[in-house]
This record gives C-alpha cells, sequence and structure tokens, in this order.
C-alpha cells in the first residue's frame, strides 16, 4: 500500500508549485500553516492535484479545508490512501 | 484636485526592456543604433508545417533566473518577460515600493494573446490526461489582467489597476491611463506591456488576418512602406516603464527622468467599406492638441508601420496631411522586433525616450525602395544625429484601434535622470 511522506509533499511544493521568496522548506514546516508558507489555497489546490496523479488518489476540492498544514495534509492523504485502498 | 489637473504633469523616471533586441534597456538600444534584427526562425516551437516560420523572439530569457519560483508555475510566458521588465524599471528608475504607500501605486498594462502559451500546455493535458491533469493555476494564468495582477502583488500596489485590450495600440492606451491615474492622484504607475503570441496556438489565431509575413528571409520579411511590403512578422516581449508625478518624481531627486508624456488621444476607425477616413491622422492632430504642441514642433515621429500595403499608405498619407510631404523624420525601429501587439507600442515608447535622450534617430532597418504614395521621410541606412525634443509615437491595433503618445524630452533645467547603465534586465 503506497504511502506519502513530509518529505515527499515537501519535494512537490518546492518542484511543482515553487518557493515563496525568504521560506525555507527544509525546516521544520510540518505545522506550519499553508498560508504562512506562501502557499495560498489555489497553490494548495495545485499540489492536491499533483498528488493525485502521482500517487492515483482522489481528493475532492472540497477537502482543501481539512489540510491546513503540511502534516495534516500528510495524515489526510494517507488516509484517502487507506480508505482507497491504493 | 481642485486646481487644473493638468498642471499635474507624468514624466517617465524608469526603463525596462524584454524584448527580442535584448534583455535589457542598454542591450536593446545598443542593438537598435546597430541596426542588429532579433528576427529569426522560431525556436519555442517547431514551425515547420507553418505557413509562418520567423518571428521576433527574446534571446536567452530564462524565467528561473528572472521571475521568483513560486511565480513561475502560476504564469504565462508573457507574464515571465513583464514581471522581469518591471523589477528592472523601478529599478532603473531607483524605486523602492517600501518607500511609497500601497495606495499610491498603481498598475496599468497592455496585453493581447494573454496567456496562450499556458492555456495551449493545460488543453492538451485536458483532451491527453483528462480535467485532474490541467493546472489550477490555468484559472488565473491566461487572462489578460494576469501580469497586472502579479506585478501588483509583487510590489505591493494597491492603487488603481487595470489592463488594456487593443492589440498594438494598447501599449499607448496604457499610458494614456496612466497619466489619468497620475493627474487623479496615484504617485507612481508601473505602465507598458509584453506579449508573447508565439506558440501553435497563438500563432495559428494571428493567421486568420491574413497580415502575417510568409516570406522566409529574416532581412526580407517585413519591410513597412517598401515596395515589397509583406505583411509583418510576430514577435514576443515589450517593455515596463515607470510612469510618475513629475512632483513625486522632483522630491526623489529623479528631475525631469526620460521626459513627459505630453500629450495623448486614441480613437477608432470607421467600420470597413464606410466613406470616412481611418481616425490616424484625428488621432495625431489630438494628441498633438493635448500637448499644445504644433506640427511643426514635432522632431520624429515613431510610426505604426504596418508592413501592409494599403495600411503603409494611410499612415503615410496621414503623416503627410498633418506635417507635408517628407515633412518630418520617420522611424519605425520594429522591424528589428517583428509587432509585439500588446508589448510593441510600449517597447516604441522606450525606444523614442531614449532616442530624446541622446539625440539619435534610430533607422528603419530593411525598407529600400518606398512604395508610390508613401510620401515620407523614412530614415534608412543609418541613425541620424540631431538634437530631439520632442517624438510622436503612433500606434494601430487589429480591428481599428488607434492611439498616438507625445513625449517631450526633460526641461534641460531640470537635473538629468541619474545614470541609466548598469541594466541588468531584472532582478530574481
Amino acid at each position: 500500500m503506497s504511502r506519502i511522506t513530509l518529505a515527499e509533499l515537501t519535494e512537490i511544493m518546492r518542484t511543482s508549485v515553487g518557493v515563496e521568496e525568504g521560506v525555507d522548506l527544509d525546516g521544520d514546516i510540518a505545522e506550519i500553516a499553508f498560508a504562512e508558507l506562501g502557499y495560498d489555497s489555489l497553490a494548495v489546490l495545485e499540489l492536491v492535484s499533483q498528488v493525485e496523479r502521482r500517487y492515483g488518489v482522489s481528493i475532492p476540492d472540497e477537502a482543501v479545508p481539512e489540510m491546513p498544514t503540511p502534516a495534516r495534509a500528510v495524515a489526510f492523504i494517507n488516509e484517502r490512501l487507506t480508505l482507497e485502498g491504493v | 484636485m481642485s486646481t487644473s489637473r493638468a498642471a499635474v504633469e507624468a514624466v517617465v523616471t524608469g526603463i525596462g526592456v524584454v524584448a527580442p533586441t535584448g534583455i535589457g534597456t542598454e542591450a536593446h538600444w545598443q542593438s537598435v543604433v546597430a541596426g542588429k534584427s532579433g528576427i529569426g526562425r522560431i525556436s519555442r516551437f517547431d514551425p515547420t508545417p507553418y505557413p509562418v516560420r520567423l518571428a521576433g523572439q527574446v534571446p536567452g530569457f530564462l524565467a528561473r533566473e528572472q521571475v521568483p519560483s513560486r511565480l513561475i508555475p502560476q504564469t504565462d510566458h508573457w507574464t515571465h518577460m513583464a514581471l522581469a521588465a518591471a523589477a528592472a524599471a523601478l529599478e532603473d528608475a531607483r524605486v523602492d515600493p517600501a518607500g511609497f504607500d500601497d495606495y499610491d501605486m498603481a498598475v496599468v498594462t497592455a496585453s493581447s494573446s494573454g496567456g496562450t502559451e499556458f492555456g495551449q500546455h493545460e488543453m492538451e493535458r485536458l483532451y491527453l490526461n483528462g480535467p485532474s491533469w490541467v493546472s489550477a493555476y490555468q484559472s488565473i494564468a491566461w487572462f489578460y489582467a494576469a501580469t497586472t495582477g502579479q506585478v501588483s502583488i509583487r510590489h505591493g500596489m494597491r492603487g488603481p489597476c487595470g489592463v488594456i485590450c487593443c492589440e498594438q495600440a494598447g501599449g499607448i492606451d496604457a499610458f494614456g491611463q496612466a497619466r489619468r491615474l497620475i493627474r487623479l492622484g496615484s504617485r507612481l504607475v508601473v505602465s507598458g506591456g509584453t506579449d508573447a503570441p508565439l506558440c501553435p496556438y497563438g500563432l495559428v489565431a494571428q493567421l486568420s488576418n491574413g497580415k502575417l509575413s510568409q516570406v522566409d528571409d529574416q532581412a526580407r520579411a517585413y519591410l513597412p512602406f517598401d515596395v515589397h511590403a509583406s505583411g509583418h512578422v510576430p514577435g514576443e516581449g515589450g517593455a515596463m516603464l515607470i510612469v510618475e508625478s513629475a512632483e513625486s518624481a522632483s522630491a526623489r531627486g529623479a528631475g525631469g527622468g526620460y521626459g513627459t508624456i505630453a500629450g495623448y488621444a486614441a480613437g477608432f476607425d470607421p467600420p470597413p467599406g464606410s466613406s470616412r477616413p481611418p481616425v490616424l491622422r484625428r488621432t495625431m492632430e489630438r494628441a498633438l492638441e493635448d500637448a499644445g504642441c504644433p506640427p511643426s514642433e514635432v522632431d520624429v515621429v515613431f510610426a505604426d508601420a504596418a508592413g501592409v500595403a494599403e495600411e503603409d499608405l494611410a499612415e503615410a498619407r496621414a503623416l503627410t496631411e498633418v506635417f507635408g510631404p517628407r515633412g518630418v523624420p520617420v522611424t519605425a525601429p520594429k522591424t528589428l522586433t517583428g509587432r509585439l501587439y500588446g508589448g510593441g507600442a510600449s517597447l516604441d515608447i522606450a525606444t523614442a525616450l531614449l532616442a530624446l535622450r541622446d539625440g539619435l534617430i534610430p533607422y528603419t532597418a530593411g525598407p529600400g525602395t518606398l512604395a508610390p504614395g508613401c510620401d515620407i521621410d523614412l530614415v534608412t541606412g543609418q541613425p541620424r544625429e540631431l538634437p530631439l525634443r520632442t517624438a510622436l509615437v503612433l500606434a494601430r491595433g487589429y480591428g481599428g484601434f488607434t492611439a498616438a503618445l507625445v513625449l517631450r524630452a526633460p526641461d534641460p533645467a531640470s537635473p538629468p535622470q541619474a545614470n541609466p547603465g548598469e541594466d541588468k534586465g531584472g532582478t530574481g
């Protein structure tokens, strides 16, 4: 069964969505709100759609509020992966 | 604003260029003076199956060197070029936006193609892979105001913002609007435009108007006013400029900057088949009236230079009616870049200001024998050196948009623009 790690999520943020000037994604970002990391709701939507494609999991747009931080996003995505048995 | 609005002068204090003639104001100006063309075979995609294979492309533009990484996946190539040019213009003007009130800074750009390449890419993903493959940023990247919005957000400019879509005329209209905003109380307006029409979708959208040159020789493809005029070459890029109230510029020690927006007018052509003449002559006259400038005071005209025989003739006739036969030097350095649509007129404005600065009319590379009836003093062969005080810039956009702008060199009494050299073409 596939799982996503914080490092993998961070890598997608870095390569597919980009990094705001002055933000260090190598730091301890797990509990920092996406908005504070420079990712607005559109950026989180884009991140989620990248995850959907890479992991073959479906995440409804309405679920974005369930993922306010990278750690919560990882937990939510892994829950979906388990549910869908990917 | 109870006192005379017209007393508030709008001056240009910064220029940023990303164009086929080079990245950076001085690189562009050197190419223009040398008559060095930026037109070549299209390399952004394989143009082999298309009837148009030449274009003006910006050499060596890498978004990752010029644009913050967060913005690259959100924006089209056209916005990348504008972000780089806007940053360069602010640097050239020595403006630190932190020193301005957010609401005193405005952004007005021109756009013609929007985010065409971005849109094509996402359309391909849609029909090849499905809806979930389409970038969420398609929602904001394609539309005409995207560049204005991204420049506004990046530099914290919360004053009046807008975009003007009048094809090639839009670049002049953007400066007309910038001057209006300065008169209404804005202190600074980032103004200008870029365009990026060079992808298969963007090119095919232009083919239908029949005005693109299909000549494959880059030296012969775009010959406005010439007996062999065969249409125009398309191009990408443009220029962003900083328009500022004279008071603000003076308070910062920027003096009269590169010059003043002295007059502006816009018009729209009568419908095809009408017995009324094209609106260009009246538009020129109204811009000159607005500037309080008789035709005899105009030192150089930067022509629209359509490259289509009947449009060239119409422009030459309008010039002759206003200035007399061969009554004023006329030039069209856009033969080095192709027509840049939303970016074209603002690049002409930048070039005209540099001409005023250096007392040098750049020549029109390409045309040799003027078409019958084009009784104008087209500067060809080499630049013409003479004192320049006033320039008239003309532009016509597809469908009838027409605009004219009068630029005046800074008053010799005001301190000169600080050394505009060391242009790096933008910071990331």
